[in-house]
């Protein structure tokens, strides 16, 4: 898929493949918003990593974080408010922190590119959605506008939307929810780039949409090798497209896992919270099991672990010591003092 | 829950079409969007008939007709065995009685300006044999308390709560005036996932304190599947299945329903390389230009001519053993063919 001869790669093409550095490798990272009320720390040390043709999903509720950490890879933060006081964020080695706004801007959409969960918004609407495809081409590439034109009915061909030469010049309004997104997925993929970063790609969709959008995404990283990291809340999906998932909440990963792993036999209690409320077909007619109390607020992050004033299984220095990060095997993690207990069942 | 004696509430043919006009002075109808056409199905006392569907499929436009927020173009809508006459306000309103809403976005559905004890005592004004009103307050605060809140905070303001206490706060509100009948619009889609299996405990824990019947819209189908007692199937406006939430699940029949539950993702990775999955083609088709005879023709995969010729109507067929609207219904597990 990749034509070398027009892709301007900053950084030297090959320096995902030396040593053992993952495309992408989020290091400690922290993000914190100044407001009015106080320092909100959205993201407090999060890492992973993703390899090229990889998928990671990043699971958590509204608040945890999985958001914020993206936007802090894209580079898409309006700072201030946010600050990122620590960590790393190495793109094929690189700290993309320690880039100027320039250079950032080179690897957005060319190697990093991002679809957001509302493509209407997302969108321009006076602008038809031609052009919003074709600006890619004309800022990245210089192209002229006739041959970005054609570039865009080419990627619209591709992300199948019908008829793609007499829809080239249609507003994002005259699309439907499904075909907005693919639109989106156009524009992101138009550069090739290397990593994807989908933040609830289909949230907004209907299930036999989302099914379509889930199909294309998996089709085209099979075609680049591009690593995709899936930001969603939805388990189900996640059992379908990831190989590895990383869990979030209170704005720290909870658990590192490949996908098997996790849903087999979880190694966080709030994992394993989420995986038993889900309804299941022998559950019918019995109570589901649920995560008692609230999401943290952010302002007012609980002591120790986050997530102890909800943890059936909590002991009294749950409440004065943060968790570090245990490792449990070399592809597996969970931030739980009792990760042991937790998986063998003896918990609580 | 089986359903037993008569049914609390019959709803037949129901119509509602929203004209398409054209002209700003004289207005012409050029057109209409079919947004519900031709529904019914009845529904027992103390049991759950879920209503799954994709968006446009006209599920909450459904919803407000049963309300009789919106009145129908046709048909009708009988509780207790007794016609609602939309156009009488002294039946509308014993009717509202009887029949009560949770909405979707606990976020907007509730009044930002007026108190928790405000919002929940309100139906009290309208109807006020129900209450009388030196004892208004207390009933509120029982109703806090049935749906696990603090009575304490009956002077609070909405933006006080989380969103799972405030979908609380419109259960409450939809309990104040004891209805038979809850109609539950996608009451958990704006919930966060560790806060839906609390609502939904909460919801059925009612229906068995109640003995409450309700309508259950959403678009979650493993959540209808724990909830319902029968599932109806809508596409653009009409009823393609309906039947006890094992026929739906187990042996659904309609090529549209399979499609749907093919969809929806598994949350367990084990086999998910080899599960069965019909992916469909292109975009429900627009509610003003349905396709002729079968709807569903324009993306079914079974589509003979047929199918665009004659309508199939929602009966049982060969084979089946629930109503279904397909000629060439045929029972096909796709949840758990591997």
């Amino acid at each position: 898929m990749k034509n070398p001869s027009v892709d301007t790669h900053l950084l030297p093409a090959d320096s995902g493949t030396i040593g053992t550095e993952p495309l992408l490798a989020v290091d400690n990272l922290h993000v914190e918003f100044g407001t009015r009320a106080g320092v909100v720390r959205a993201v407090n040390g999060v890492s992973y990593a993703l390899n090229a043709g990889e998928t990671l999903a990043v699971l958590g509720e509204s608040g945890s974080g999985k958001s914020v950490t993206a936007q802090a890879i894209m580079g898409i933060l309006d700072m201030p408010p946010a600050r990122i006081p620590k960590g790393e964020i190495r793109f094929r080695g690189t700290d993309l922190l320690q880039l100027s706004e320039s250079q950032r801007s080179q690897i957005r959409g060319q190697q990093i590119a991002m679809i957001f969960q509302d493509a209407l918004s997302a969108l321009n609407p006076v602008f038809t959605v031609g052009w919003q495809i074709a600006e890619m081409f004309r800022v990245h590439k210089g192209m002229s506008k006739k041959a970005s034109y054609a570039k865009a009915v080419e990627l619209m061909d591709r992300v199948r939307i019908p008829a793609a030469k007499q829809r080239v010049n249609d507003y994002p309004h005259q699309f439907s929810g499904g075909m907005r997104q693919r639109i989106m997925i156009a524009m992101s993929i138009a550069l090739d780039p290397d990593l994807l970063i989908a933040d609830e790609p289909t949230t907004a969709l209907d299930v036999t949409v989302q099914a379509q959008i889930m199909e294309l995404l998996a089709e085209l990283q099979r075609e680049s090798n591009m690593g995709l990291i899936l930001i969603t809340h939805d388990l189900g999906v996640v059992a379908d497209v990831a190989d590895k998932i990383a869990v979030m909440y209170g704005g720290r990963i909870v658990e590192n896992a490949p996908v098997h792993d996790i849903y087999r036999n979880a190694a966080h209690p709030y994992t394993k919270g989420l995986l038993d409320s889900i309804p299941r077909v022998d559950m019918k007619g019995q109570e589901l099991y649920a995560i008692k109390g609230l999401p943290p607020n952010l302002l007012d992050m609980p002591t120790g672990c986050a997530f102890h004033p909800r943890c059936p299984f909590r002991q009294d220095n749950c409440v004065t010591d943060v968790p570090p990060l245990h490792e449990i095997s070399g592809t597996r993690s969970s931030a739980c003092h009792y990760w042991r207990e937790v998986l063998d069942g003896t918990a609580g | 829950m089986a359903p037993q004696g008569e049914p609390i509430l019959e709803v037949r043919d129901l119509v509602k079409h929203f004209p398409l006009t054209q002209g700003i002075v004289l207005k012409r109808q050029v057109g209409a969007i079919k947004a519900v056409d031709g529904v019914s199905f009845d529904l027992h006392r103390g049991e759950t008939l879920g209503v799954v569907g994709e968006s446009g499929c006209g599920k909450s436009t459904l919803a407000k007709l049963l309300m009789a927020l919106e009145k129908p173009t046709s048909g009708s809508v009988k509780v207790n065995g007794e016609m609602v006459d939309v156009h009488k306000g002294s039946n509308l309103k014993k009717f509202r009685r009887n029949i009560q809403m949770v909405m979707q976005d606990p976020y907007t559905s509730l009044n930002p300006r007026m108190t928790v004890g405000d919002i929940i005592g309100e139906p009290y004004e309208i109807h006020t044999e129900v209450a009388p009103k030196g004892d208004r307050r207390r009933k509120v605060q029982e109703l806090l308390e049935v749906v696990g809140l603090n009575p304490d905070h009956i002077n609070r303001y909405p933006h006080q709560f989380s969103g799972g206490q405030r979908q609380r706060i419109g259960i409450a509100r939809g309990l104040a005036l004891q209805p038979e009948i809850i109609v539950c619009d996608e009451p958990v889609s704006a919930l966060d996932v560790s806060i839906q299996a609390q609502v939904i405990n909460l919801l059925e824990r009612l229906q068995n304190e109640f003995g409450l019947a309700y309508i259950f819209i959403a678009h979650d189908l493993s959540v209808v599947r724990h909830i319902s007692d029968r599932v109806a199937v809508m596409y653009l406006g009409k009823i393609v299945e309906i039947g006890k939430d094992t026929e739906i699940y187990d042996r659904p029949s309609h090529p549209y329903t399979q499609a749907l539950l093919s969809a929806v993702p598994v949350p367990d990775p084990e086999g998910r390389e080899t599960r069965e999955r019909i992916i469909l083609q292109g975009d429900p088709p627009s509610p003003a230009n349905p396709p002729s005879g079968c709807r569903f023709r324009t993306r079914c995969w079974k589509a003979q001519e047929i199918c665009a010729v004659e309508e199939p109507l929602l009966q049982i067929r060969p084979g089946t053993d629930h109503e279904s609207a397909c000629h060439f219904a045929e029972v096909h597990d796709v949840v758990h063919a591997s």
